[in-house]
């Protein structure tokens, strides 16, 4: 992959650029550039995304770093004669910021010096992911190979507990320890599972990792696979993410082409596959529990916990679940051992977070950053500042994620500092607002979400969800009851102490931080000499009230 | 393809329950499960009707009635909701003069809200079948909606 002599175009294809039309583009950028008889001295790769996403099309240019973005099929025989054959930059579409040199494709340089210090999306946008030899060439299936040949499960599972790597997922569970309860489970067959259900709102780091790197994902199951005696895997995969899907069926046969999957890997004895499922639209199923019954066929209900999946989960098995970001952690662990690891983020939580900033910011997208960094870094510095207005809130974790307002933006983003003021990391969705929305808007939108995905099992989720919905949306047309955030307190409170699983419990988050940070604005939502709530005066409600 | 074919391809088993669901609702033109797939599937894997219908009536992708040949599913959740998807959802049900879960009379389309499509960044966005469609206006949107039936001559 040595081409510095050579000029290399990254074409980046996400499911955002391919729909600005990305493949279109490719096909028409390789066409002319053969039209203009350059091709062997352009290479022309396809990458997963390279930075910026609400810009169309974006391409890089090695060498050099340029990055052109919102570019039109139209454009590319002027684009080609300009910035290939007059040897011009292409002014038109040119960003003022640049692409790091290191993301030009090489020979393999030891990981340690990656670019932006990223530990999971160092290959997205570097490398062809569908192209096992691309992965291959930047040092991956490496750590599988020493995993292997000169490592035992045990030393393993302590260099991932040393590491102080937790899950990603939200609940932030030390992965080792995980790992260690499955492997002293001795009842075979054991199963890894992959949890790539992603339906927290404004998530959508897993599907870039999956549709950027899916080999990752496939190697560091295996190494999971090794260290808790499984031979098979799943990748549970949302039934919407079609390209994820469509990458790791191609990642899976590469892998098993070269007995990467398979039996004997690595000429040893160890043997291990990987199947994909796809669910069918439950965000409850992202619960671990849930999970595993939507795999095996049944309605993706929760299971009461204990016993934990590490000793009966998939069939009632010893199951291993871990989501896609804390997987793709692996195999650099591995490669560079858990002191490397403690270099990034912070004492409790080591490692890097991977951000979706969404909402009213300049740049929303994706940013893998250290643990530990404010809210007010990762508006201003990494996704260029509010679009319009002021910032006035930022919901963080997703929709069962805390809603903090303008003083909270110091607060480091790390699951200790979090904590201590009550609130969660989650799931790494930062929603960011402006004075344009107000918090009984957002408030009602979080909570129409939980009544429709409430599976039903306990009523104290199924009613109390549907009872917050009401209530917010009183609240937004400024007809709330006089002790109406009184009682979604109390709502809120039971759900948060008896709802079955964590959908339940979570909801609470949202309605707490709203009532601690917005009291004010959300008592103006009362309507002036309106009486106190009572089950009779509500008429069409679907919440049967038993008085 | 019939449905003792699509069982035999991913094998009669409980844990291919949902992915047999999903390949006998793709493979009908009107785009769901129909009574008489349902009791045909409950006869070749030998679970009761209703354990499937318990099943497959659990999750948001599947549909016990007749569909439209393009499900439009508009995302409804929060970071979608701020950037305006509550006025995609309006101008597509007044375009289409169908309210939420209906079909148009000529059977083109149906109109679902979904929850999160995972494209946040393009908010708002609306996924037609397979097909997602961000950075929506309400003029993309009512172009969108032509093209499709220019397309099919409607």
């Amino acid at each position: 992959m040595n081409d510095k002599s050579i000029t290399q175009v990254l074409v980046s294809i996400d499911s955002n650029t391919v729909l600005s039309g990305a493949r279109q583009i490719k096909t028409k950028l390789i066409t002319e550039l053969s039209r203009q008889g350059i091709s062997e001295e352009v290479r022309v790769i396809e990458t997963g995304s390279i930075g910026p996403t609400n810009q169309g099309v974006v391409l890089g240019v090695f060498p050099g770093g340029e990055l052109y973005a919102n570019l039109t099929e139209e454009e590319i025989a002027e684009f080609v004669q300009e910035r290939f054959v007059k040897g011009r930059t292409y002014q038109k579409r040119l960003l003022a910021e640049k692409l790091p040199e290191e993301m030009m494709l090489q020979e393999y340089d030891s990981r340690k010096t990656q670019y932006y210090g990223r530990i999971v999306l160092d290959n997205c946008g570097r490398i062809n992911p569908e192209d096992i030899e691309e992965y291959i060439g930047v040092g991956g299936y490496e750590a599988l190979g020493s995993a292997l040949q000169e490592k035992t499960p045990e030393e393993i599972i302590n260099i991932i507990q040393a590491s102080g790597l937790r899950g990603r997922g939200g609940a932030g569970f030390p992965t080792g320890l995980k790992w260690s309860f499955t492997f002293k489970e001795k009842k075979y067959p054991k199963y890894v599972v992959c949890n790539a259900d992603e339906g927290e709102p404004g998530t959508f780091k897993d599907r870039l990792i999956m549709e950027g790197d899916p080999h990752k994902i496939i190697e560091a199951m295996v190494i999971a696979g090794y260290a808790v005696e499984a031979e098979q895997g799943f990748i549970y995969i949302r039934g919407e993410y079609k390209l994820s899907i469509e990458r790791l069926q191609k990642a899976i046969q590469q892998a098993r082409e070269m007995n990467l999957l398979g039996e004997n890997i690595f000429g040893t004895d160890f043997n291990f596959d990987i199947q994909i499922k796809i669910g069918a639209g439950s965000y409850v199923c992202g619960e671990e529990t849930a999970l595993l019954n939507s795999i095996e066929g049944y309605r993706g209900e929760p299971r009461l916990k204990p016993p934990y999946p590490a000793q009966y989960g998939l069939l009632q098995q010893p199951t291993l679940i871990n989501n896609v970001e804390t997987l793709a952690n692996i195999p650099a662990i591995i490669l560079n051992g858990p002191d490397w690891f403690r270099n990034f983020g912070t004492e409790n939580m080591p490692g890097t977070k991977v951000y979706t900033v969404l909402g009213h910011v300049n740049r929303p997208g994706l940013i893998e950053v250290p643990i530990g960094i404010t809210l007010r870094e990762v508006i201003y510095d990494y996704a260029g500042g509010i679009s319009s207005g002021e910032f006035k809130m930022a919901q963080i974790g997703g929709t069962a994620g805390d809603i903090l307002s303008a003083e909270q933006l110091d607060v480091p983003l790390d699951i200790q500092s979090l904590q201590a003021l009550g609130h969660n990391l989650g799931s790494g969705a930062l929603l960011i607002m402006n004075d344009s929305i107000s918090v009984a808007e957002l408030l009602t939108s979080c909570m129409k979400f939980f009544a429709h995905e409430s599976c039903g099992k306990c009523s104290v989720c199924r009613i109390g969800t549907e009872y917050l919905y009401t209530a917010c949306n009183r609240l937004r047309k400024g007809e709330g009851y006089a002790d109406e955030l009184e009682n979604m307190r109390d709502i809120a409170t039971t759900m948060k102490l008896t709802a079955f699983c964590p959908l339940g419990q979570s909801v609470a988050q949202p309605v707490f931080s709203a009532l601690k940070y917005f009291k004010n604005e959300l008592s103006k939502s009362i309507k002036q000499n309106k009486k106190s709530f009572s089950p009779t005066r509500e008429k069409n409600s679907k919440v049967i009230y038993y008085s | 393809m019939i449905i003792k074919d699509i069982v035999y391809k991913y094998g009669n088993k409980r844990e291919n329950l949902i992915q047999i669901l999903h390949e006998i609702q793709d493979a009908d033109p009107q785009n769901y499960i129909s009574k008489e797939n349902l009791i045909r599937l409950s006869e070749i894997m030998n679970i009761p009707v209703s354990d499937i219908t318990s099943t497959a009536s659990f999750y948001t992708m599947f549909s016990f009635q007749p569909r439209g040949k393009y499900i439009i599913r508009v995302c409804g959740s929060p970071p979608c909701h701020i950037m305006g998807a509550e006025t995609i959802f309006e101008v597509i049900s007044k375009e289409l003069k169908i309210a939420k879960g209906e079909t148009t009379s000529d059977g083109l389309f149906t109109l679902e809200e979904t929850s999160c499509l995972g494209v946040c960044a393009v908010a708002p966005a609306i996924m037609i079948n397979d097909t997602v469609y961000g950075y929506l206006t309400v003029e993309r949107v009512k172009e969108i909606l032509a093209q499709i039936r220019k397309k099919e001559g409607k």
